[in-house]
């Protein structure tokens, strides 16, 4: 069964007709040709999907389409960058900080799961700012939780990484929370 | 182009210019943005079809009838493919990839059916109405020391089957200390994050295959006779590549399965992505291994005998011999030798290579095994491995092209911090941890392909073109053979245009045995000394060359190996037995490296995959079905970032004109031997318990 | 994938309404784990009725300074919260031991308590498996058996719940808020979830079109001396072998009062009855703690592939509180 929705796609509202058994992530590939996010399992066990929905880091292969009618996702071609298929990128071309970041310490080599590693890092950065805990957080009643190298492996922890990058990976998160901090 | 002459030379060695220094990513920013298009990403002309597989739910036995009624009513689903209504192959010798042919089913998870459909959606619910009636007949499913073994005729990568030096049964019976233990290796699958995919096309006369793989060459050698095509009629794309790891160095039955499809439905382009649950019965996986290791020596440590009996399972419709035991030919001084390989012929999916195979799981057991012979004799395990240095290779007594082993572990020692560790097991505790230390030593042979073509064009203005088959699966082949080639034409890195992964460049070799850098890139290097002696050093525009490198190493001459030292610091918990790697560091001779940033990624990603082998890893067969059920990425753990913590490789400065005209040799594959069984040691280390078996789960320490 | 109907409710009682008369219809929450079956073939419903969105989605502080929870509150919102990481540290360490942070966003109170068992039996529609089709028999008995349960387990199933937060709440006395098309009614968790007995493919006493819309946690003291520890496969983004929910009020170190849940051992979320028993009034040490833990397993039934649970929960218990005496949360 066929529905219309429509989605905000990195700034750009896309009309599209989806079955209502395609997943997010299928309507982003499929139907949009936005193949930033990617399907390395296709049943939430990997994380490579991960976008932002509404502002918040999201795996798009369990969610539907049609739930998500009117959803804004920023995929990593979104967050900045010369932009790739079905996606606006940044005004200027520029990186965002934090992929910046994992240029700067070769935070992946065969790239397939790293849109979904950049757009975990941004959330993860917010969630840090937010005063969310993890499982780590020692105190977990602090409001401040610290950005330690083990708070970062345990929250990127969703985004599995074949290649193994996962020091360069924790460098970059690393870097890109202290810009943070600093700016 | 393809009239090209090609000029057969063996390249001069290569001034590094350029190679040795930092180059950014060629491709990176087109993956942290997502740019990057891999398999079935491509934007294709026309309407795409989806195709989705349906597979055998018996290890043996034959499909009787598959009823696709169901499914062809279904909306959306246009053909049902079986071994009746595919399109007829040219060529069956190939048992793995004789898809849809004839009813036998050799494995739980074959491929009986294909399912072609408008959309995904579709697909994937026709392949679940599809109706497959089978006869199932008694299958051997379970590899383990009863499994009855054969000697085949050689091992994988062409090396002997049996060898023996001495007289090691002899050397047994006198020696003072022996050690004599079994080390048992799970199936372990190499689960790149780009599951196995491709887009094809058939348009009545050219077969357009975007591939996941590490070799478009051999896709399209192999499977154009499979397909009754001429090679020039098959055209394989693969610009990025999410991962493979051996996996993809080979087509499997999917790219067949994909390949008819197209055939079927000519025009339309058609895509398949095998699914993560798929995966673990169609695209290869490292067989599980048993190794009985015995090591004779003097009380002081100094070997006497070695002797390495490796056993594996294969599929019956397959031949694939893991050569567990070939790293036990070269490793160790030792007057008396001996080591065999066997494998079981079972009713499994086709094993074949995952990252060093070989060297991997076999390295393993003889690292525990000689961690073992360390306590027995009260040594420490880095003299004990010095004082077994052998000064020419032991079996073929030929010199090594430098054997940098003792200085690996040297330096590694200072750097880890080896020094002052307790010579006793279970003497450190922190907190709720016990701590422990351990090592082992890392070894992989260098490898050169033949045959490797490379083409350099003038582009004018200094620019040149450099086009080469090769691919590039995330080890940074795109940038380092860019360095390759600007200092092979003496120019600089941004002056070269340089096009991989597509059969319409000259021919390449896989992205395997730790080789491609050194096949292709002494391709290269050969096409631009020829280059250069043709047109000189200000080409007017267009002026090209093409060059196929002959083989430069000297391997009669020499034992061409790698060496490598890992030092791991593992965490046991009192309380659940869960380990942890608090430090893992790697020490490497592996000639010149050409980029230090895409060099140190490799090795650390191949460190952490061997982590992951150390603690995670497992993929369990059901006795009664021989069905891999551990098939996801849930279950089928692989490490996630929390897994891995202090992580170092780095290496001895060196360059090896022996191997290769850039100095290198090869560092895709030596970062994850070894490192499993420097891990299992230092559990021991930590707990007193020696586990002989991986990986190395929490229930194994929980008396500890 | 069938073919789907999506509806989104827009209140409560329509959802139950259009449930309740749909034997084909089903809730769907932040669907990580229906989605998840629909895929692989396990659950083939024909309508979804989505029930993300219906206000149940606060949080709200109850007069006995216990809390109401609803039923679409987020995984990661439920963690975060300041009340739920000061008073009932349990369930936001059992939330944060779950999934990733991507799913906790996306995942669901109750969604969370109802998801099914990973048992890869289960999951695989081409083999038997009792609970997802009555009658074809268990895979898992004889098959793989690592995460099998060691209590209260049947010749019909041998599977274990996944839930972590399941744990804590089950351990905090937490009831659940229940719409069903005869009204509400309410649930406390020890009683939400099932031994598998002769009916596995029930995984709860909830009914066909019975809505869950709040989680209510009593004010207690001994909540907020409570943790959550969880043994594993790997250091993260991995299910249980087994976990353990703890929660402690002592008199120097005499327990006054003590709650107790394990994960990963059983059918459903394992209240630990005996072993609180045999720990109120005693004092507390490694040893009363270890012992405690193996009256209640004295029960317990093993393989070779699952012994090692008991061992692990008995050892995990005593550590567990025993960080709670030290002062860990
Ligand atoms: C890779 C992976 C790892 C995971 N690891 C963990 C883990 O370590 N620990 C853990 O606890 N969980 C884990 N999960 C499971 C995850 O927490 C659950 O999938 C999630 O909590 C389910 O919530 P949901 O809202 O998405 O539920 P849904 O998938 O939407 O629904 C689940 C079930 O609940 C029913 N339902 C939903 N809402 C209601 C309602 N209000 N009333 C009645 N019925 C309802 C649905 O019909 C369905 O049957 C993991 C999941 C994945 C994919
Ligand atoms: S244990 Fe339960 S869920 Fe698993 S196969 Fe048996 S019946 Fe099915
Ligand atoms: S594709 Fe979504 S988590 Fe793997
Ligand atoms: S970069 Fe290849 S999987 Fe992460």
């Amino acid at each position: 069964m066929d529905a219309d929705i429509a989605l905000i796609v990195d700034g750009e509202r896309r009309a599209v007709t989806v079955d209502t058994r395609t997943t997010l992530l299928d309507a982003l590939r499929e139907r949009l040709g936005a193949t930033q996010p990617k399907k390395g399992c296709d049943h939430g066990q990997c994380g490579s999907c991960t976008v932002l929905l509404d502002g918040r880091r999201h795996l798009t292969c369990l969610a539907l389409a049609v739930a998500h009618d009117g959803a804004e996702i920023v995929t990593a071609g979104g967050l900045g960058g010369p932009g790739g298929p079905g996606s606006l990128g940044s005004p200027d071309g520029a990186l965002h900080p934090v992929q910046q970041a994992f240029l700067d310490h070769d935070g992946f080599q065969c790239g397939y799961c790293t849109p979904g590693q950049v757009c975990s890092a941004v959330g993860v950065l917010d969630e840090l700012r937010a005063g969310h805990p993890s499982l780590v957080t020692e105190d977990l009643a602090a409001e401040d939780p610290t950005g330690s190298d083990d708070e970062i492996r345990e929250r990127m922890s969703g985004n599995l990484c074949r290649c193994g990058a996962y020091a360069g990976i924790l460098a970059a998160v690393r870097q890109a929370g202290t810009q943070e901090a600093r700016a | 182009m393809s009239a090209d002459i090609v000029t057969q030379l063996v390249p001069d060695v290569v001034d590094a210019r350029a190679m040795g220094r930092h180059l950014d990513r060629q491709d990176g920013v087109e993956k942290v943005t997502g740019a990057a298009t891999y398999a079935v990403e491509h934007p294709v002309e026309g309407e795409v079809l989806h195709a989705w597989l349906v597979t055998s739910t018996t290890a043996r036995g034959r499909v009787l009838r598959v009823d696709a009624s169901d499914a062809l009513d279904h909306p959306g689903v246009l053909r049902v493919l079986d071994h009746e209504s595919a399109p007829r192959l040219a060529d069956t010798e190939d048992r793995e990839l004789t898809v849809l042919q004839d009813d036998r089913i050799a494995f739980r998870g074959q491929i009986v059916a294909l399912v072609v459909a408008t959309s995904s959606e579709a697909a994937r619910e026709g392949a679940l109405l599809v109706r497959v009636h089978q006869d199932e007949e008694p299958a051997e499913v379970v590899f383990d020391e009863h499994s009855a073994t054969y000697a085949p005729e050689e091992v994988n990568a062409g090396a002997e089957t049996d060898t023996e030096v001495g007289d090691p049964d002899a050397a047994f019976a006198s020696a003072p200390v022996v050690i004599d233990a079994t080390y048992v290796t799970p199936h372990e699958f190499n689960s790149p994050m780009e599951p196995h995919a491709a887009t094809a096309t058939w348009d009545g006369a050219l077969l357009t295959l975007h591939d996941s793989t590490q070799a478009v060459h051999a896709v399209r050698t192999t499977l154009a006779p499979v397909l009754g095509l001429a090679p020039e009629q098959v055209r394989v794309l693969a610009p990025y590549v999410g991962g493979g790891f051996g996996s993809k160095g080979l087509p499997h039955a999917p790219e067949v399965a994909v390949a008819l499809a197209a055939l079927a439905l000519p025009g339309r382009p058609v895509r398949l992505a095998v699914t993560r649950q798929q995966m673990f019965a169609l695209t290869g996986y490292r067989t599980a291994t048993r190794s009985r290791v015995r090591l004779g020596a003097e009380p002081d440590g100094t070997l006497l005998v070695v002797r390495h009996d490796a056993s594996s399972q294969t599929s019956r419709i397959k031949e694939f011999a893991e050569q567990s035991a070939t790293a036990a030919r070269m490793m160790y001084a030792a007057p008396h030798r001996a080591t065999t390989h066997r494998v079981a012929a079972l009713d499994v999916p086709v094993p074949s290579w995952m990252r060093a195979p070989g060297e991997m799981p076999g390295m393993h057991a003889q690292e525990v095994a000689l961690d073992e012979l360390a306590v027995a004799a009260g040594i420490d395990p880095i003299d004990l491995r010095e004082r077994n240095e052998p000064e020419v290779d032991p079996e073929s007594g030929r010199p090594f092209n430098g054997r940098r082993l003792v200085e690996c572990l040297r330096v590694g020692a200072d750097r880890f911090g080896w020094s002052g560790r307790p010579a006793e097991a279970r003497a450190r505790a922190e907190g709720d941890w016990w701590v422990g230390t351990g090592v082992a030593s890392a070894t992989y042979p260098m490898l050169f392909s033949p045959g490797n073509t490379a083409r350099i064009r003038s582009l004018g203005e200094g620019r040149y073109g450099v086009d080469v088959g090769a691919v590039d699966l995330g080890t940074g082949a795109r940038t380092v053979l860019v360095q390759i080639a600007a200092d092979a034409l003496q120019v600089a890195p941004d002056c070269i245009d340089l096009a991989i992964g597509d059969t319409d460049l000259p021919f390449a070799t896989v992205a395997g045995g730790s080789s491609g850098t050194s096949s292709w890139g002494s391709a290269i290097a050969a096409a631009a000394q020829q280059f250069r002696h043709d047109h000189g050093s200000s080409p007017d525009p267009g002026l090209h060359t093409t060059a196929a490198s002959g083989a430069y190493a000297d391997t009669e001459g020499h034992a061409m190996h790698s060496f490598g030292a890992v030092f791991a610091e593992a965490r046991v918990h009192r309380w659940t037995g869960e380990v942890r790697v608090s430090r893992l560091h790697g020490v490497y001779s592996v000639g010149r490296v050409i980029n230090p940033m895409t060099a140190r990624s490799q090795l650390l990603g191949a460190l952490t995959m061997g982590l992951s082998a150390a603690l995670h890893e497992e993929g369990w067969r059901d006795p009664r079905t021989g069905h891999v059920v551990t098939q996801d990425l849930a279950t089928y753990h692989v490490a996630a970032h929390a897994d891995v913590r202090d992580l170092q490789a780095e290496w001895l400065e060196e360059e090896d004109h022996l191997a290769t005209p850039m100095g290198s040799r090869g560092i895709g594959e030596i970062g994850i031997v070894g490192t499993s069984a420097a891990i299992a040691n230092a559990t021991f280390h930590a707990t007193g318990v020696r586990v002989r078996s991986l990986p190395l789960t929490a229930d194994h320490f929980l008396d500890a | 994938m069938k073919e789907l109907t999506y509806h989104r409710a827009t209140d409560a009682a329509e959802a139950v309404a259009l449930v309740a008369a749909d034997s084909d219809a089903r809730f769907l929450g932040g669907g990580t784990n229906l989605v998840d079956h629909l895929k692989l073939g396990v659950a083939r419903p024909g309508t979804l009725v989505d029930v993300s969105r219906l206000p149940l989605d606060a949080v709200e502080e109850l007069p006995d300074g216990g809390l109401r929870i609803g039923a679409a509150v987020r995984n990661s919102d439920l963690a975060a919260h300041p009340v739920v990481r000061r008073g009932f540290p349990a369930v936001a360490r059992a939330l944060l031991a779950g999934a990733s942070g991507q799913i906790r966003h996306q995942a669901t109170t109750a969604g969370n308590l109802l998801q099914r068992t990973r048992c890869v039996y289960f999951q695989d529609v081409t083999t038997p498996c009792n609970k997802r089709e009555p009658g074809s028999g268990c895979s898992a008995l004889g098959g793989y058996g690592r995460y099998n349960a060691v209590l209260g387990a049947s010749e019909a199933c041998v599977a274990t719940h996944p839930s972590d937060l399941a744990v804590a709440l089950t351990a905090l006395d937490a009831v659940a808020v229940v719409l069903g098309p005869d009204g509400e009614r309410r649930i406390p968790l020890t009683e939400l979830h099932r031994l598998p007995g002769h009916h596995p493919e029930r995984d709860t006493v909830l009914d066909h079109g019975d809505l869950v819309t709040a989680v209510e946690l009593p004010g207690s003291a001994v909540a907020p001396a409570s943790t959550y520890a969880k043994a594993r496969d790997r250091a993260s983004y991995a299910f249980a072998l087994v976990s353990v929910a703890a929660a402690v009020d002592l008199d120097g170190d005499v327990v006054r009062d003590v709650r107790l849940a394990w994960g990963g051992v059983a059918h459903r979320p394992w209240r630990a009855y005996v072993a609180e028993e045999a720990l109120r009034g005693a004092v507390l040490t490694e040893e009363t703690a270890r012992e405690a833990a193996a009256a209640e397993l004295a029960a317990a039934t093993t393989t070779d592939q699952t012994a090692y649970k008991v061992a692990m929960v008995r050892n995990l218990t005593a550590h567990t509180l025993l960080r709670l005496a030290g002062g860990a949360r």
